[in-house]
């Protein structure tokens, strides 16, 4: 077993209105300096046998297809060692 | 003949029965679709309807794009099919790029339930032939993700070829660039929008009926073809 772990950000140019409202409560909490929030998913992948180099393209193709939304999200696909 | 109008339910569908309600009002017949249909059972054009489908996990409409029932729209959306997203559906139309862009969170971050100004800017669409150009309309919207965002060329190309079909008038509800409420495809057979014409078609029930004009609009099309 595996672990293939998949990072979906919203584009930077894309409005994140959900770690705006993060970045607005951290000051009031007291957690002072940080400048900006930008949220985003992390999907870890379970995956059966060896991660190929076959394998890990047809998991790129999953999370451009499904796991994120290109015309609004990039992504980052990684083997977690 | 009757125009048989398919109206979709997916699972956390939740306009599914007043989408069906307005087909009726404007004299045509509604056609139950199930999301799981392999099939469109011989319908003449197809609603997705508003709602939180597969409980908008992962984005809006992201599964649902996904669901049997999607395979035969998208072939027939093709082919010249009136295919008409409210809301949810508009959403599922964009993640299946039927329609270009993207709905994310609205700006301020609250759920919108409103009685919503719109102008219908273009009726070139099958589904705005009946109104004016420039004609102001009032339809609720409720929504909690309905900003729409596409890059600019893409904005700049659906400004240019008038396939901006409805915009929001006074105060932009949700920060959808350009004010945008409402889209088509370049054949205009396709359509999304995140106001509900179908909750305005019965004075009793709604701010207007100027919602209805989304429903004669088609069955104008179809008698015609």
């Amino acid at each position: 077993m595996a672990r293939v772990v998949v990072d979906v950000m919203l584009k930077p140019e894309i409005l994140d209105p959900q770690g705006k409202a993060v970045a607005q409560a951290l000051p009031r909490l007291g957690f002072d300096g940080v400048s900006d929030v930008r949220q985003g998913k992390r999907f870890e992948l379970e995956v059966e046998g060896e991660v190929t180099e076959e394998r890990l393209a047809q998991l790129r193709n999953a999370a451009e297809t499904l796991l994120s939304n290109p015309v609004i999200e990039d992504f980052a696909v990684r083997v977690e060692p | 003949m009757t125009a048989r109008i398919g109206v979709v339910t997916f699972p956390g569908s939740l306009d599914d029965g007043d989408a069906a309600r307005a087909v009726r009002v404007a004299g045509a017949e509604a056609v139950a679709l199930w999301h799981g249909d392999e099939d469109l059972h011989g319908v003449d054009a197809v609603i997705l309807p508003g709602g939180f489908s597969y409980g908008d996990y992962l984005r809006c409409g992201a599964i649902a794009r996904f669901a049997p029932v999607m395979g035969p729209v998208i072939e027939r959306a093709a082919g010249g099919m009136p295919v008409l997203g409210i809301c949810n559906g508009f959403q599922i139309l964009c993640e299946a790029h039927l329609l270009p862009g993207a709905l994310i969170r609205n700006d301020h971050r609250k759920f919108n339930c409103i009685d919503q100004r719109l102008r219908v800017e273009s009726t070139a669409s099958t589904w705005t032939s009946s109104f004016a150009a420039g004609q102001e309309i009032v339809v609720p919207l409720k929504n909690g993700e309905g900003g729409y965002v596409a890059d600019d060329a893409t904005l700049d190309r659906l400004e240019r070829e008038g396939r901006v079909v409805v915009r929001y008038v006074g105060d932009n509800p949700n920060g959808s660039y350009r004010a945008i409420a409402g889209i088509s495809n370049e054949r205009g057979n396709v359509v999304g929008l995140m106001p509900h014409p179908e909750h305005a078609v019965e004075s009793l029930t709604g701010p207007s009926t100027d919602g209805l004009g989304f429903f004669t609009s088609v069955l104008r099309s179809l008698v015609n073809a």
